[in-house]
């Protein structure tokens, strides 16, 4: 660590102050000394393998590795004398001889930094010993997404480093030694035939072209690109990235993981689609246009018309049935601005408080538990806090598959002394580094959180000092967890009793400890009543508002944190400010010049479909959602969408909920605009605009505001900005938010004033509730609405896998990605498949109560007896055909990890 | 593989060995060399299950195996045949002495011979050049001063102790 004091060195004659502890290349390199260096990256420990660094430190034998480099009072160091020059002409003259001279056809070239030094040591073209003659080794191109040329490696090592410290898979060692050693797999794998996740990070990090990307290759010189830094569109990780692109194709041509922000992903990480998935962009799919169903088909119009025509029906609709006769579906995955002016036109406008978005299907249970217990409803600590928490619990959340960046960071936790704690149905990865793994039945998780706070007050555990400071309603959560004993929970969950005993002893002995939860706990119809029990869990115990101690929720999409944060929840405007209290409203009068604003709260989502059903609601606008895919029961959507008068589609592609839309407005993608998402860990990150709008779409800012003038609003937005500052007059949590301010690195909200520096740590000194208090709530267990009988015997339970996103929108389109996971797989316990006579890859037809699907088996440990998993990704096999529309009473979630299905081998004969 | 784990009694051995260790961490080179001296060599799958026993990456067992030339990924015969072909034993014939053996055991590389008894393997200095040409069958049994001639009947020494048994 670097600590306050300073030593005084002197660096080619000067004197200069270096901070103890820093390390002396990046310290020259910041003070604008020209150093060359090929095995350093900011994100790794420095090894000095390359020894292009080197510097002459007066009264020592050898030359120094100023990356390596002890420092010293009094040093005196010379970085450019004549014994350094000549060392680095002999270091990378030896390199030389062991590296093609390639560069005309390398996809290097132009960003290769030994090219780049080759040229400042040598212009005469002729190193010390040539160039390499004969090529040693077969190149790798088995992976869809990196080829590997070890013939141009330089051995500095920085693909096993950045595989092994940052993302934790530790597929790449040093094989073979001195001379004849190279980065290689076990056994020499080709790479496709290695665990390898393909996060791409060891092709962004080498710095020649022995490892690039392969859907790159070709496409486009560095020389041709510019680069944009912005945020990731998948997860709620909000990695920052560099988009490198041509301007003249208008096209991506690479990702990168940027170098700065390494609080969020370690100044290097991404994930496979943040790293690969991007060329959905120009896949001839996009919509291109506005689009009017004319005599049932879609036909290409202007934008006045397509805009014209909108608002003339909305505005007919809410004339003739009532403003709460339109209902609004905003999106996770727009940018805080447009999910504000949509929420906006709701209304201020329309009138209605009928918004909402899919949040409502992953994290509603989340808002409404913690807003209940803490008052504020996010993740509580920044996502590098994890790194200090003594014992980790982690559940329901398959961490390293949809949040992999930050699952890469539990498994460096682990790696450096933290316990973890896996509570989960499935033997998902991250159960491979957890020393207590509690393998319960789904749907039994409310039993296990009160259990554990069971043994806890039983064994006298708690912290009584916070309880009675911070704390109110402890006694009747104390009275309501004490039937759940081990013993009881044991039965109800299937955990051994000693597990549930050492897990409890395990969190609440710890100093420091932070529970990971997501899907798994939220998407039940007790979803809200789990959250709480976490919240009574971290309470009880003093695991809260502190570095490595919280309750932190992983959000799943770009900006689901931030579409809450500005309104597009039926009960709250922007800032969560409650839609029922008068001054509130008033507030927002004034703000938004309006005369009337509706006080009652709206409804759900999943509300809406069925008030489509029984003729509440007429008209229905959805912006960047796929309900017919992502919500439980399709065939009830289905139905619901065809039932509208009017529905209103804005989206990137079409899907299968466009089809029942009778305008299609065509958006363009993220890659297209400006914005901000806000991550999981509350922090609001700039959206950087890199291509221009595709074909004739429109970011959906420009979109909205155009149809609010057309509604009769006078909205004059000149950009994104406009809207932030607007958003930041009205929400208190995010008044000192301004893109100046986080134009180089976000800043966590609550920020409520240009002068605070945001908040990284919720309720370090008081619980954001009205009286400060943390409030504990008794919550008690009840079986799940649907459970295996003897028609319907197993358990389903829904999810992600780590290559597709969502409902596949985009990942579908990205060949790559595509190729790699083209079907769906149903994940089937092996001593099931045996049972019912399945091998692996067999077709078999999973039915539930609301009908059935088809897809190949895969016969997985993952997968407990009597459990299938299926992810939603396909809709060719939508999982949401079979899962159960019964929602949880506080939040509205649907119960997406519990329903009953049986499952038959589909003969030959059979199929349709 | 797992199945063979648990039943092949070479894998028991070798988890018996790794599961008394008072402790795990830095102990692969230790572990190495016991699974050596049980399967005789170094396979992939023994390799697999030492990372997953010690809970460290599979490609770093591969490194260090890879790293030291005492390391085989190749099966060796019951008596490996070390043959010297450092300075001194060379300019004495070592080569002569090296062809002799291979071709009375059938032999070409250091693939074992079919009945698994031998192998051949050329290395440098064995740390006795003034008895050179010298060679070594399995860890102990040191020959000096040999010519040619001499081999078969070593061998052949071998192979009754082996029919004996």
């Amino acid at each position: 660590m670097i600590n306050e004091k300073t030593l005084s060195i002197e660096i080619d004659g000067k004197n200069y102050n270096i901070p103890e502890g820093k390390n002396l290349l990046e310290f020259l390199l910041e003070n604008g000394f020209d150093i060359p260096h090929l095995c350093y990256h900011p994100a790794l420990k420095s090894i000095g393998a390359c020894r292009m660094c080197v510097v002459e430190v007066e009264g020592s034998k050898n030359l120094v590795t100023s990356c390596t480099a002890e420092i010293r009072e009094g040093m005196k160091i010379k970085t450019n004398s004549p014994l350094v020059k000549e060392s680095r002409e002999v270091n990378l003259s030896l390199l030389l001889k062991d590296h093609p001279d390639d560069c005309m056809t390398c996809d290097q070239n132009g960003n290769c930094a030994l090219q780049d030094l080759a040229y400042e040591y040598f212009p005469s073209g002729k190193p010390l010993f040539g160039y390499m003659k004969e090529k040693r080794y077969e190149i790798d191109d088995s992976s869809e997404f990196i080829v590997r040329d070890l013939n141009k490696c330089i051995k500095c090592q920085l693909c096993v480093r950045v595989c092994d410290e940052v993302e934790g898979m530790s597929i790449y060692s040093m094989v073979q030694r001195g001379h004849e050693s190279y980065p290689s797999t076990f056994m020499n794998l080709p790479l496709a035939q290695t665990n390898c996740v393909s996060c791409g990070e060891c092709a962004s990090i080498c710095p020649t072209g022995a490892i690039v990307e392969k859907p790159s290759i070709g496409k486009a010189r560095w020389n041709k690109v510019e680069k944009v830094k912005t945020t990731c569109l998948y997860c709620g990780v909000g990695c920052q990235i560099d988009v490198y692109f041509d301007p003249k194709k208008n096209d991506i041509v690479r990702i990168q993981g940027s170098s700065e922000n390494r609080e969020v992903n370690d100044a290097i990480a991404t994930c496979v689609k943040g790293k690969f998935g991007y060329s959905f962009v120009n896949h001839p799919d996009r919509l291109k246009s506005p689009l009017l169903k004319k005599n049932g088909e879609f036909v290409p119009v202007t934008w006045d018309e397509a805009l014209d025509y909108t608002a003339k029906k909305l505005i007919e609709i809410k004339e003739k049935y009532g403003p709460d006769s339109i209902g609004f579906l905003s999106s996770a995955r727009c940018t805080n601005e447009e999910n504000y002016l949509l929420q906006k036109i709701a209304r201020a406008i329309i009138g209605t408080n009928n918004i909402d978005h899919c949040a409502r299907l992953c994290h509603a249970s989340t808002v409404a538990g913690l807003s209940m217990t803490f008052g504020a409803g996010a993740m509580t600590n920044p996502i590098g806090d994890i790194e200090f928490a003594e014992v980790i619990i982690a559940t329901g959340t398959n961490t390293t598959e949809n949040h992999p960046v930050y699952g890469s960071r539990v498994k460096r936790a682990v790696r450096n002394g933290s316990h973890l704690i896996v509570i989960d149905p499935r033997k998902i990865e991250l159960v491979d580094y957890a020393e207590l793994w509690l393998r319960n039945l789904p749907g039994t998780d409310l039993a296990i959180l009160n259990g554990l706070l069971n043994v806890i007050i039983h064994e006298n555990l708690i912290d009584e000092e916070f309880i009675s400071k911070r704390t109110e309603g402890f006694e009747e959560v104390k009275k309501a967890v004490e039937k759940y004993t081990p013993s009881y929970v044991s039965k109800i969950s299937g955990v051994d009793e000693k597990k549930l005993v050492k897990a409890a002893e395990m969190y609440a002995k710890a100093k420091t400890a932070s529970i990971l939860y997501a899907m798994g706990i939220t998407q039940h119809v007790s979803g809200t009543k789990n959250v709480i029990a976490i919240a009574n869990l971290a309470m009880a115990t003093g695991k809260i508002g502190r570095p490595g101690s919280g309750v932190n929720p992983l959000r799943g999409q770009s900006n689901v944190q931030g579409a809450g944060d500005v309104g597009c929840l039926p009960n709250l405007f922007p800032g969560n400010q409650p839609v029922s209290k008068e001054s509130v409203i008033e507030k927002f009068k004034m703000a938004w010049n309006v005369e009337y604003l509706s006080d009652k709260n709206g409804l759900t989502s999943v509300e809406m479909f069925d008030a489509i059903m029984n003729g509440k609601i007429k008209a229905l606008f959805v912006m960047g959602e796929n309900p017919v895919m992502s919500h439980p029961d399709e065939s009830h959507v289905r139905k619901a969408l065809e039932k509208l008068e009017f529905m209103v589609d804005m989206d990137i592609f079409p899907n299968d909920t466009t089809k029942y839309a009778h305008v299609i407005l065509a958006a363009s993608s993220g890659f297209e605009k400006d914005g901000t998402f806000t991550n999981t860990e509350r922090r609001v990150q700039r959206v950087r605009k890199v291509l221009n709008p595709v074909g004739n779409s429109k970011p959906d800012w420009m979109i909205l505001k155009d149809l609010m003038n057309r509604l009769g609003y006078n909205a004059h937005y000149e950009s994104p900005k406009e809207i932030m500052e607007e958003i930041s007059k009205v929400s208190p949590i995010y008044a000192g938010i301004s893109y100046d301010r986080i134009e180089h690195k976000g800043i966590q909200w609550p920020c409520r004033s240009i002068d605070d520096e945001g908040t990284a740590i919720l309720h370090q000194n008081s619980f954001s509730t009205e009286n400060g208090l943390g409030k504990f709530i008794p919550v008690e267990y009840t079986e799940p609405p649907e459970i295996p009988d003897e028609e319907y015997p197993f358990y389903l339970s829904t999810g992600r896998i780590l290559y597709q996103y969502h409902t596949g929108t985009m990942t579908r389109r990205v060949k790559e990605i595509n190729d790699l996971r083209p079907k769906v797989e149903i994940e089937i316990n092996p001593e099931d498949a045996k049972d019912l006579g399945i091998k692996d890859g067999d077709i078999v037809r999973v039915s539930s109560r609301r009908g059935s699907i088809e897809g190949p088996a895969k016969i997985t440990e993952r997968s407990q007896k009597g459990l299938v998993f299926i992810p939603f990704h396909y809709a060719e096999s939508p999982a949401n055909m079979l899962t159960l529309a019964a929602i949880d009473p506080i939040a509205k979630i649907p119960t997406f990890k519990v329903s009953a299905v049986k499952i038959e081998k589909v003969k030959v004969e059979d199929r349709v | 593989m797992e199945n063979q784990t648990l039943t092949d009694p070479k894998f028991a051995e070798l988890d018996e060995f790794i599961d008394n260790l008072p402790d795990k961490k830095g102990m692969l080179i230790g572990v190495l060399h016991k699974a050596q001296e049980i399967f005789g060599y170094l396979p992939a799958e023994v390799q697999h299950h030492i990372a997953q026993k010690l809970d460290i990456p599979e490609s770093t067992v591969f490194g260090v195996v890879t790293f030291y030339s005492f390391f085989t990924m190749k099966p060796r015969g019951k008596y490996q045949i070390k043959v010297c072909l450092g300075t001194a034993c060379y300019v004495k014939g070592g080569q002569k002495i090296s062809d002799r053996v291979k071709e009375e055991l059938g032999v070409t590389g250091d693939e074992p011979t079919s009945d698994g008894l031998f192998s051949v393997q050329e290395v440098r200095c064995l740390g006795a050049c003034s008895m050179a040409p010298v060679m070594l069958v399995g860890e102990r049994d040191f020959y000096g001063r040999l010519t040619p001639d001499k081999i078969p009947q070593i061998i052949e020494s071998y192979r009754r102790k082996e029919n004996k048994k």
